[in-house]
């Protein structure tokens, strides 16, 4: 077994005997829920805008070429500087050249995966960089030195006393345990660091390939800040986030508004279209853009999951996922988890080592259901069970099913089976979930259904 | 060869192989994807209503939603006296705006020192500020929020750095939804866009501890709206 599987066992043991933990995330999702389907309920048809953003995403990922091609001339036109990186190492190295030339000394950030998805931070630390986290979440979850729990709400999974606890450890005076408390705490704290950060740092939600700009959504204010303030900003973005016109996002904005946290559009949809232009009152003297590869051109080359390419990270799927609410965010141990991080991380990590997150899965389908852009979800999660078992088949799992399949085959075998499982099962009452239980690892936790004496065939023989 | 060129080489190789049509779990869909998808988007969204009044009635709604301050006053002498008000409570001392005609008209109203942002500005004089009062490209009934721009409305920092933010507008410009926002914004500015465009949909807000709603995260406690 790997390291990735055990460790994930381990945790989602843990974290699924974690009640008070798993109250706490339900409690918290079933509010996004109700919250969710009140605004969809507004929509005149969800169902058809979910079509239209599914067949936009489809039009923008299968003409990717030219719409990256569209994008970067319009940027250039306008003073941009786009960097090309085939995987993270090529950009961190792009990203850690620019702030060295600038010899910067602090980088403020708004939220981004791709940051986590290339370990950003760990990499500029390392160099004697100091990197702050602006959006609340990240901040406290930076502070904790974790990974964010969910992509979209980072710190979901800690209570306000934690926070508060570590809000003094670190910062210190902090009045109360109250939300709006310690929240002004964060915001004092950041508003000097926007104005002496020497960099800004940005992710990017969607970019347009029809006027070359990049969409950045949000609801604190913290990436407006960043792309406001400091002389430099830096914004890394994955190759996937193009959306064909400038129009579409009248659509996606209020979709990923109200797929991702049940709002009816997010408090800052903005805009940028290179730095500060000739005649502008303030904005960035450079902006470079990092266009991120880093595996998802092998993603696009399965034609069969290349729709997983359409995710704007709303965390719909997650929020949804009777897995992900019980193992929680961090058992994954990947970038993106929950169903869109079972499906993509095999493609952008290996499938043999991620394949059990294929497998970590009911198959549902509330992901498919829930995703915006109508990704395949549960029929991918599936089809990486059968694209891990085709290149590496496991050599038990093919002995039992190939022992299964004759005595299924045989009623007279069949038969002898069901005897002897009535037979035997009183021995195996007596070892239920020990070691020498055959059955131990659905045992452990869960009770085996009893063989019956009388079987269906018995019964329909002896029927009066 | 430039990664530029090993990146676009890859997606043309990739795609190749064509991919299955949306939403047709591997099978042919029944119709090929429209040209341009999201172009009837109006008919799906949130409705509005028609006349200019149940859209004021739906933005005032759904800026009462988000915990914004939305005020439809008669003239301009109400607007200034809105302001004030507002002024006087919160004890203003100074505020900062950017040259307009009707951003003008409402922050000397007031009798404060103004920082105008037009021309550059120091970011530090900017933070003392009570306020900001600017203009908006459009107020979207659809979603009760404002478009701003950075050449329209005093850059980027005008629009979120002060702790509360009036915006002035005018009546006529109410649009209906966020197509027309968009087609508003391309018709006014394309292919010369300001570097930054935001809508503004309520004041800033987080909810990062335990799912709680708390305004003024990074960005404004307070969004006024006066229309006049």
């Amino acid at each position: 077994m790997s390291t990735f599987v055990s460790e994930f066992k381990t945790r989602a043991t843990e974290k699924t005997g974690d009640v008070r933990l798993r109250q706490f995330i339900r409690t918290a999702l079933r509010g996004y829920e109700v919250n969710r389907d009140n605004r969809k309920g507004a929509f005149q048809s969800w169902e058809s805008a979910r079509q239209a953003a599914a067949e936009t995403k489809w039009e923008a990922i299968n003409h990717l070429d030219t719409h990256l091609e569209s994008l970067v001339a319009k940027l250039e036109a306008r003073g941009t500087k786009v960097h090309w990186a085939s995987n993270a190492a090529q950009a961190r190295e792009i990203i850690l050249k620019i702030v060295t030339d600038k010899k910067a000394r602090s980088i403020i950030k708004s939220k981004a995966m791709t940051s986590e998805e290339i370990h950003l931070n760990h990499a500029l630390e390392e160099k004697g960089f100091t990197v702050i986290e602006s959006d609340l979440g990240e901040f406290i979850v930076q502070l904790r030195h974790e990974a964010p729990y969910h992509i979209v709400f980072p710190s979901m999974h800690l209570t306000r006393d934690e926070i508060r606890d570590l809000f003094q450890k670190e910062i210190g005076d902090v009045p109360s345990n109250s939300p709006e408390d310690l929240t002004m705490v964060a915001r004092r704290v950041m508003r000097q660091k926007y104005i002496q950060a020497d960099i800004g740092f940005t992710g990017g939600n969607f970019a347009i390939a029809e006027t070359g700009m990049i969409s950045i959504t949000e609801n604190e204010g913290n990436a407006r800040l960043t792309a406001a303030l400091p002389k430099t900003m830096i914004t890394l973005m994955g190759i996937e986030k193009v959306l064909p016109r400038f129009s579409d996002l009248a659509l996606f904005l209020p979709m990923l508004a109200t797929a991702g946290a049940g709002q009816p559009m997010t408090c800052y949809n903005t805009m940028y279209s290179g730095p500060r232009q000739p005649g502008e009152a303030d904005g960035p003297e450079e902006w470079h853009v990092v266009l991120l590869d880093n595996r998802r051109t092998e993603l696009l080359a399965d034609a069969e999951q290349r729709d997983s390419l359409s995710c704007i990270r709303c965390g719909a799927c997650l929020n949804v996922c009777p897995i992900f609410r019980n193992v929680g965010g961090h058992t994954y141990g990947t970038t993106y988890s929950g169903p869109v991080g079972a499906v993509i991380t095999p493609h952008l990590s290996g499938l043999q080592d991620w394949k059990h997150l294929s497998n970590a899965s009911s198959l549902c389908g509330a992901c498919t259901e829930a995703c915006p852009v109508k990704i395949d979800l549960h029929h991918h999660l599936l089809q990486n069970r059968r694209n891990a078992s085709a290149s590496e088949p496991a050599f038990f799992e093919k002995l039992a099913y190939k022992i299964f399949g004759i005595v299924a085959n045989e009623p007279a075998f069949w038969s002898l089976a069901k005897k002897i499982g009535w037979l035997t099962q009183p021995l195996q009452s007596l070892v239920k979930g020990t070691a020498l239980d055959p059955a131990k690892a659905w045992t452990k936790t869960r009770d085996l259904a009893p063989v019956q004496k009388e079987t269906f065939k018995d019964w329909w023989r002896n029927r009066k | 060869m430039s990664e530029r060129e090993n990146i676009l080489g890859r997606i043309r190789e990739a795609l190749q192989t064509k991919a299955p049509l949306p939403g047709a779990h591997g099978e042919v869909a029944a119709h090929a994807p429209a040209e341009a998808p999201a172009s009837h988007a109006s008919e799906w969204l949130p409705s509005v209503g028609k006349t200019p009044e149940e859209q004021f009635e739906l933005f005032a709604k759904n800026a009462a939603d988000l915990k914004a301050d939305f005020q439809l006053l008669a003239s301009r002498e109400e607007l200034k006296a809105a302001l004030v008000k507002i002024s006087a409570a919160e004890k203003w001392s100074r505020i900062a705006s950017h040259d307009g005609e009707l951003s003008n008209c409402a922050s000397k109203s007031l009798g404060l020192p103004v920082l105008l942002t037009d021309k550059g500005y120091d970011v530090n004089e900017l933070e003392k500020c009570d306020a900001s009062v600017t203009e908006c490209d459009a107020l979207v009934a659809q979603t009760g929020g404002v478009v701003v721009t950075s050449r329209s409305t005093g850059g980027r920092a005008l629009t979120i750095l002060p702790p509360h933010h009036v915006v002035v507008a005018r009546r006529e410009q109410l649009i209906a939804d966020l197509p027309a926002a968009f087609a508003l914004l391309q018709k006014k500015y394309a292919p010369d866009f300001p570097s930054m465009i935001s809508f503004i949909t309520g004041p800033s807000r987080t909810g990062d501890i335990e799912r709680i709603l708390v305004l003024g995260a990074h960005g404004p406690k307070k969004l006024t709206i006066l229309v006049v």
